[in-house]
């Protein structure tokens, strides 16, 4: 690891100055610590941010729904009571993070902040890998974990959060903080908006402005008729990626689907949201037939690249799976 | 005369029982220190900087800068410029320095400048027509040639399209064609047109065919043919205590070093050459290891590097653990083994034919050929195997070197033919086992336990699970074998006359029981309880003993130590004999006494007796092999069974173990106990190579992709279901004397859960590990590989 600052302010309208031009914010420390040991990035300074007490705590008002401050840990939001009684889909995701030492570091911001696992990008060859002749590595070479979504290029990485598709298919927001930004100085935006398909090695896959920090993440209250549930594919039974990821959450009129939200984890730069499967959805009841037609409708515009056209049958068994389990019918599956 | 026999299951009070390890506490509390725990005052951070390419030539290094930074202690060139790299991860300079940040400092400022190579890291399956088009032929490709009986019009057309680069003389032709070599093709050489050598060679090498009985007839006349394509991939040996070594200099001639191996009496001689010291004054150290599995029985260039360091830090320790990247990209790897079979049974299911292409790659040096057919002897075969020259880390030694690809290629095609003839595979098995030579009866004995243990004949259905929904369930099986005859261990015991019982040996205990066998031997003979003994292993200074290779330890250790405590006892029964107005010969050791055999009234406590012994210890070598001290108490040749039990989602290609059955034979069971822990670590090593574990190699880059354990995946507990050990122990398996056990249970489980998989979801995946991609892809195909 190379030599960096260390400092650690109190009060989040210090960050932005301390992070400067060359900075970077340490939350749990367990996706930072690790890229910077393999010398995939070199902060000259890190901004602790642990001991800003404002941005603990999660909070539940019937009206306003959750709020998560960006330092809640994933086990802190895993057993937290509110969120197990009003979005148990959230709960499990959580509790199926990584392992229970991680879950005690790691924290909500930096969950969503985290970088993608992509393993050009982790072995020190870029995010956006390119061959002597500038052409794509991850094209070129083993692309067997990479994007089949949104992958038209020249990032081909998928989004490593198994969070943040269950929060978006909730309807999550994020609110960013910067001491350097006008008004107030925070924005908040539709979760879904912070995340992006960088086009440059120079660009981020989130959207947050120089200086800008992750401070909560609200999620609205859970109406009467919301079902909601999240599958994951994971190749081991614990402790591991998963290789697709669908989370749905369905607003029920009666037994049709008033609304849905479908969105995909692992299989694109960013989450992925696919408005066709929620349109499949609206107006049906569910049954293995609808949450079959509305699998095949969020591929439908998949591309495989050489290694990973497998993703795309995986991705299918999700959001298939996701369906059936909101709405409480046995998708046959699992083991 | 003394009796050195393994003693009657009567008279044995440890021996064979169920006895925990005795090292347990220590390494579950943490107190065991390894050689990473290695952490003396002063001690200096060794780092290597490490060739990024996978093909390089070194043009120059500078190391000025770092040289001259604060805090750095050394710096020492480990293969000059002009060096010919031949993977990326090979050692280039190593770096001492006052703390790890600064030796990474300095390996930074280190400025090395390659010329980089084309590489090729490829294991699929080679073209067919190689031999051809790889610039002029070579004597060896022309004589592989013939011995693949290609076609002479096409041996003659590539002779005159790329010339050859050997000059046959006429004694050469004249015995080529006398040997049966085409006269056309003879003249053909001697017109051709001589070219040097190409320096780019064919990254394929192939051995001869071999052939046995008549393989084009048996096929022909068989009952039931059945084609497949099988194999596994490379993967690494993933030591969770990385390769490593600690040297220091106590004055300028005598070395101290404290190294991770499987080896200790075999690194002093390693270390001396390369160092210029004699052996002698090389004192070599270790108490626990964290896995070594056939990858640690050299100290390594970075170990190598450690002393030269040290030395040229003043003597101070210098210390190198590999980091896990460099781990998994040097430090060891199982070649890759794959094969088209062709495989035929008779109309009674009898195997008559057998007929294998096969390839795979150990990395730069191609690596070894799998023993095919695995373990049945089938009369009439075909087979050839190509080694496949790669850009990475060299093969090691991992577990039962071979076997397990020849199991995954050989237990996978027998079933796919069990299944065309409509056979249950045990049936089909037990059916051919006369073809297994000396293990027949072995096998005959364990099949019917593991298939009860399994419930097999409830559980078991024809190919492909019929019942609804997308989870499928099915059974495989699988048989190895191993060797494992005791390697060359010396030890000494020693009496004390305090009753204290000492024993020395330069052993290392791997993690599988050593420490516990040995003491159990020796409190067996002796008649005292374990406790009794202080063993002391891990020392060069002590008595040579093998190294723990080809599951020859257990053997080793026990024979020698069994033939000190019969030599001891019966010496200290000489002392003893008078005070009890006895022969010696008349005396025994039991329950912590010495007695007289038809009177145990005439006793005296161990301690009394050993007081016999006079104010001096008694010490005895003790040795093995000892042509002079019969029996032979070790031997070689185990049998093993095993069977699993899967769940395939396959809607997503995922594959559980429900659970796993190994019956194990390996002579006498010395400790039940340790026994079924070893086969229960080769199970669930089994189920990770089975499922999980794939070095990946970028063919862009040509380095290791998965350098980790986050896509090095290796199973975890919710991923080994349930397992069910059964030993093989009594009559017919305790009169064969001890044998090793580390290799053998870690051979079946790929192919048992290779065919489980098949059973389950109808179709057969090809290669391992059984990721969701091929299990998907193998559904989608309906089983047929065109190409791979
Ligand atoms: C083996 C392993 C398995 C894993 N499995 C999963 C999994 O299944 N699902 C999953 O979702 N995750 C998984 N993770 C990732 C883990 O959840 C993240 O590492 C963790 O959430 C990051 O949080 P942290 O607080 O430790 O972030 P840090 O490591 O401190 O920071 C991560 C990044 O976010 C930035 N950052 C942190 N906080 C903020 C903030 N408030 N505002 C702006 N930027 C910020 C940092 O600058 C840094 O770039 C796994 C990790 C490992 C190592």
């Amino acid at each position: 690891m190379r030599p960096f600052e260390y400092v650690s302010p109190t009060n989040k309208e210090q960050v932005a100055i301390l992070l400067g031009e060359r900075g970077s914010i340490l939350a749990g420390g367990t996706d930072l610590l690790a890229l910077m040991k393999d010398d995939v990035v070199a902060p000259e300074r890190l901004v602790n941010i642990k001991h800003i007490d404002s941005l603990r705590g999660i909070s539940y008002q019937p009206g306003n729904g959750l709020r998560i401050g960006a330092l809640t840990t994933i086990a802190e939001f895993a057993e937290d009571a509110n969120v197990r009684r009003y979005y148990p889909v959230l709960a499990d995701a959580a509790n199926e993070v990584a392992s229970p030492q991680i879950r005690n570091l790691a924290t909500i911001g930096g969950n969503m902040c985290q970088r993608p696992r992509c393993w050009y990008f982790r072995n020190g060859m870029g995010l956006m890998a390119k061959t002597a002749d500038g052409k794509s590595m991850v094209l070129a070479g083993d692309n067997r974990y990479a994007a089949i979504l949104g992958n038209a290029g020249p990032a081909y990485f998928v989004s490593p959060s198994t969070l943040a598709p269950v929060l978006i298919a909730l309807g999550a927001k994020i609110r960013l903080y910067s001491a350097k930004a006008a008004g107030s100085g925070v924005r908040e935006l539709p979760l879904e908006k912070s995340f992006v398909i960088p086009k440059s090695e120079n660009e981020l896959e989130h959207d947050l402005k120089p200086g800008e920090m992750v401070i909560e993440i609200v999620v609205p209250p859970p109406s009467q008729d919301l079902k909601a549930a999240s599958y994951e594919v994971r190749q081991r039974a614990a402790f591991d990626w998963p290789l697709a990821q669908a989370s749905v959450a369905l607003e029920m009129d009666g037994s049709a689907v008033k609304s849905a939200r479908v969105v995909l984890g692992h299989v694109a730069p960013i989450p992925w949201i696919s408005p066709e499967a929620a349109q499949a959805l609206v107006g049906k009841s569910i049954s293995p037939d609808t949450a079959m037609a509305a699998a095949n409708a969020a591929v439908a515009q998949a591309k495989p690249l050489s290694h990973n056209k497998y993703k795309i049958t995986l991705a299918k068994a999700a959001v298939k799976r996701a369906i059936l389990s909101a709405a409480g019918q046995s998708a046959g599956g699992a083991a | 005369m003394s009796e050195y026999k393994w003693p009657d299951p009567a008279t044995r009070p440890l021996l064979g029982k169920r006895i925990s390890r005795v090292d347990g506490p220590v390494k579950a509390s943490g107190r065991a220190k390894y050689t990473y725990d290695y952490n003396p005052n002063g001690l200096l951070a060794g780092k290597i900087l490490r060739c990024p390419h996978a093909h390089a030539r070194i043009v120059s290094i500078d190391s000025s800068a770092a040289e001259k930074m604060a805090g750095v202690k050394a710096v020492k060139v480990l293969q000059p410029p002009g060096t010919e790299i031949f993977w990326a991860g090979d050692e280039v300079v190593g770096v001492a320095a006052v703390d790890e940040s600064t030796a990474e400092d300095a390996i930074r400022a280190i400025n090395v400048q390659y010329e980089v190579l084309p590489h090729f890291v490829s294991d699929a399956e080679p073209p067919t027509n190689i031999g051809a088009n790889n610039g002029p032929i070579s004597r060896d490709d022309f004589e592989d040639m013939e011995d693949n009986q290609v076609p002479d019009e096409q041996v003659i057309a590539s002779i005159k399209a790329n010339g050859i680069s050997f000059k046959p003389d006429d004694k050469y032709l004249k015995d080529a064609q006398a040997s049966g070599v085409d006269p056309k093709v003879v003249a053909a050489l001697r017109a051709a047109k001589y070219a040097e050598a190409k320096t780019s060679r064919s990254p394929y090498k192939k051995t001869a065919v071999q052939k046995q009985g008549d393989p084009d007839k048996a096929f022909t006349s068989a009952a039931a043919v059945s084609e497949g394509l099988y194999g596994a991939s490379c993967i690494t040996h993933c030591c969770l205590e990385t390769h490593g070594m600690a040297s220091e200099w106590p004055s300028d001639k005598d070395l101290v070093v404290h190294v991770s191996t499987q080896n200790l009496s075999g690194i002093a001689p390693q270390v001396s050459e390369p160092l210029g010291i004699p052996a002698g004054n090389i004192q070599v150290l270790q108490q626990y290891i964290g896995g070594g599995f056939g990858s640690k029985f050299s100290p390594d260039r970075w170990g190598i590097a450690t002393a030269q360091l040290s030395k040229a830090a003043g003597g101070k320790p210098v210390k190198i653990m590999l980091e896990r990247d460099s781990e998994q990209k040097v430090a060891g790897m199982r070649p890759s083994g794959f094969a088209r079979v062709k495989i035929a049974a008779d109309k009674d299911g009898k195997l008559v034919a057998w007929e294998s292409r096969s390839w795979g790659t150990g990395g730069v040096g191609g690596g070894g050929t799998p023993p095919l057919p695995y373990i049945f002897e089938i009369p009439n075969q075909r087979k050839q195997h190509i080694a496949i020259s790669t850009n990475q880390g060299s093969a090691r030694a991992w577990r039962a070197p071979n076997h397990p690809q020849a199991a995954v290629i050989t237990m996978t095609a027998i079933e796919d033919l069990a299944t065309k003839m409509n056979m249950d595979p045990v049936d089909f098995i037990t059916g051919n086992l006369e073809l297994t030579g000396p293990r027949e009866k072995i096998y005959r004995d364990e099949l019917p336990i593991a298939a009860e243990l399994m419930d097999w004949k409830k559980i078991w259905h024809s190919r492909g699970d019929k019942s609804p929904g997308p989870i499928k369930r099915g059974l495989g099986l699988s048989l190895h074998t191993w060797g494992g005859r005791g390697h060359n261990s010396d030890c000494d015991l020693t009496i004390h006359p305090d009753g204290s019982v000492e024993i020395k040996m330069a052993t290392q205990d791997l993690g599988t029981g050593c420490r516990t066998i040995i003491m159990i031997v020796a409190a067996d003979t002796l008649g005292i309880p374990l406790d009794n003994i202080k063993l002391l292993i891990g020392d060069s200074r002590y008595p040579v003993s093998g190294a723990s290779g080809g599951s020859t330890t257990s053997g080793g250790v026990t024979s020698s130590t069994r033939r000190a405590a019969v030599d001891a006892r019966d010496q200290l029964f000489a002392k003893v004999a008078p005070a009890l107005k006895a022969q010696p010969e008349e005396l025994e050791a039991v329950n912590a006494a010495v007695r007289v055999k038809s009177d145990p009234s005439r006793s005296l406590r161990w301690k009394e007796a050993c007081a016999k012994i006079g104010a001096m210890p008694m010490t005895i070598r003790g040795k093995n092999p000892d042509k002079s001290k019969p029996p032979d108490l070790t031997n070689s040749g185990v049998g093993g069974v095993q069977m699993a039990d899967v769940s395939v989602d396959t809607e997503t290609g995922i594959v559980r173990v429900n659970k796993m059955v190994a019956v194990q034979d390996c002579g006498l069971v010395v400790d039940v106990k340790t026994a079924e822990s070893q086969v229960l670590g080769a199970l669930i090593m089994g189920i990770s190579y089975a499922l999980y574990e794939e070095k990946i190699l970028d063919p862009v880059s040509g380095r290791m992709l998965n350098p980790n354990m986050e896509f090095y995946r290796l199973a975890g507990i919710a991923d080994i279901g349930e397992m069910k050990v059964h030993m093989m122990t009594g009559k017919g398996y305790d009169e064969r004397g001890v044998i090793g056990l580390a290799e053998p249970p870690v051979v079946s489980p790929g192919a048992a859960i290779s065919n489980a998989v098949a059973n389950a979801i109808g179709v057969r995946v090809p290669f391992l590990p059984l990721t969701p991609a091929r299990v998907l892809e193998a559904l989608e195909n309906g089983g047929t590989h065109a190409a791979v």
